[in-house]
């Protein structure tokens, strides 16, 4: 029984480093190629343009939510304090360092990365992948390449875009429910926004865009049994990349903790 | 008169062993192909003749063994060489393996989009070409899911003789069609034997469409190459194993030996 235990353990363990490796495998390569020629641009607006088309209606609408509900949430302790007209600038700053960037990148992860490993994974088991290495093709460097780069740019596009749609729904419940003044509201907002909060909330998004690309092409390429396979893969990647996002995140915040104190 | 430059043993394969998760599939398998010949490799559903041409084209790597093809060892390639030699090789997956994303003339054109510089007009008549050959004239701007699965396998193999290849590989290229595609796609692989002179290896389980395109017959059986010969010379064997399989008999050595794996 105990015995058991330790087979299972141990087979997930060596499971979890093979992963790791695999992965950091396909990080070096996609980098590698990122970096040479030939370069398809147009390859990766393409990959941008979908990946931004597939996720902006459910970012704008989580983000807007997130704004509402944070406002209302803190505006039950401010007004007992009576201090309402801080919920701006709590708001403005939360959103900006932690919530925008974080849903972003779920919002995104479920979205695009999930329809990634989908498609690479049934282009995996149709023998398209092989059918792309036997023409003399990299794989890596004409799928993964692409969408590497068109999420790492695209997170902080959504992210920023994310920002600014929270902080209006925050915006609506403190102007027309608490009777703040909207020019009030957005002097407060401004005032406690700083150029580095600004600046660490995007940048760490690149990373989780990196991330999410790798994640789910990595799922995608190692699909194995068919459909089923496919469907279980698309799962795992969702999975595996919102746990690496919240991990990266958590490590990007005790960085920026103690390098812009 | 350059019949000495040309490699006579197109492909050479000595001793090549692979394993999957100690599963052995190929064990010390030895098979040499020469150049411009037929070779029909068959074998039962499962046995690893996928896996064999799949090394061929250097996407699997063999544990042991030696593979060359065109006197270079597949094995020992850096990337560079290695697609210089795929370029040289095409491959028809069982099926289609079409990119479904693109149209058809897309991809049959996607070697040569990738490889080589040429205008599109140039692109557009070598394409339509490589239809024509397989008897799809004008099917271009349709996309694969639009396509029944006998086309797929023509638009796949449209694909491989767009590159005009030295080396065609087909994996199951019979299987999954009517007999009239068959008999269509056996006559087409005849014919790009005669007139493009190229080196094919088929591997298949349809023994009809193996007698009518091969120069010469494999029979692989538990990871090893058992029986090698003519047609006739494989319809007339005294092998039991090979007799079963070509016959088709339910009963004989290759069943038994799973009955005793029961």
């Amino acid at each position: 029984m105990i015995n058991h235990f330790f087979v299972i353990l141990g087979q997930k363990i060596i499971a979890f480093f093979y992963f790791l490796g695999g992965l950091a495998n396909l990080a070096f390569q996609t980098v590698y190629l990122s970096f040479t020629p030939p370069f398809k641009r147009d390859d990766v607006f393409e990959q941008a343009k979908k990946a931004g088309n597939d996720s902006l209606p459910i970012v704008s609408l989580v983000a807007l939510f997130i704004g509402l509900i944070f406002a209302l949430q803190t505006a039950y302790f401010m007004q007992r304090i009576g201090s309402e007209i801080y919920i701006a600038s709590l708001v403005a700053l939360s959103v900006v360092r932690e919530l925008g960037p974080v849903i972003t990148a779920l919002v995104v992860a479920g979205r695009v990365g999930a329809s990634i490993t989908a498609e690479l994974g049934s282009m995996q088991v149709t023998e398209q992948i092989d059918a792309l290495e036997t023409l003399a093709t990299n794989p890596v460097k004409y799928l993964v390449v692409p969408r590497f780069l068109a999420l790492s740019l695209m997170l902080p596009i959504l992210t920023l875009y994310a920002d600014i749609v929270g902080i209006l729904g925050s915006y609506l419940i403190c102007v027309y429910k608490l009777g703040i003044s909207s020019g009030m509201y957005l002097r407060v907002t401004f005032d406690a926004l700083l150029n580095k909060d600004l600046f660490t909330g995007l940048f760490k998004t690149i990373f989780f865009g990196m991330i999410i690309a790798l994640v789910s092409c990595y799922e995608g390429f190692n699909v194995e049994g068919g459909a089923e396979g496919v469907g279980r893969a698309t799962t795992k990647s969702v999975v595996v990349t919102f746990i690496m996002i919240i991990a990266a995140d958590c490590f990007f915040t005790a960085l920026f903790y103690f390098i812009f104190p | 008169m350059f019949r000495h430059l040309v490699n006579p043993n197109m492909i050479e394969i000595q001793g090549l062993s692979k394993s999957f998760n100690s599963h052995s599939v190929l064990d010390e398998l030895s098979l040499t192909i020469n150049t411009g010949e037929t070779c029909v490799v068959i074998g039962r559903s499962g046995c690893g003749k996928s896996v064999l041409l799949k090394h061929i084209v250097g996407i699997l790597k063999a544990d042991r063994g030696k593979l060359l093809v065109d006197g270079k060892e597949v094995g020992k390639l850096n990337q560079k060489e290695l697609n210089a030699l795929r370029l040289k090789i095409s491959m028809v997956f069982q099926g289609g393996a079409l990119f479904d994303s693109m149209t058809v003339a897309e991809n049959v054109g996607f070697g040569l989009i990738e490889h080589q510089h040429l205008t599109r007009k140039e692109l557009l008549e070598q394409v339509e070409d490589a239809l024509s050959l397989v008897g799809l004239c004008g099917i271009g701007n349709l996309m694969p899911s639009e396509l029944s699965g006998g086309m797929k396998k023509r638009v796949a193999l449209a694909r491989a003789i767009c590159i005009k290849p030295e080396i065609i590989l087909y994996d199951e290229p019979t299987t999954g069609v009517d007999p009239i595609t068959a008999d269509s796609i056996n006559e087409l692989i005849k014919s790009l034997h005669d007139k493009l002179k190229v080196t094919s290896v088929v591997v298949t389980h349809d023994m009809k469409s193996a007698y009518k395109v091969a120069d010469r017959i494999a029979m692989m059986y538990q990871g090893k190459i058992i029986a090698e010969g003519k047609a006739e010379e494989i319809q007339n064997t005294g092998h039991p194993v090979v007799h079963q399989f070509i016959n088709g008999l339910a009963k004989g050595p290759i069943t038994e030996t799973l009955e005793q794996f029961r």
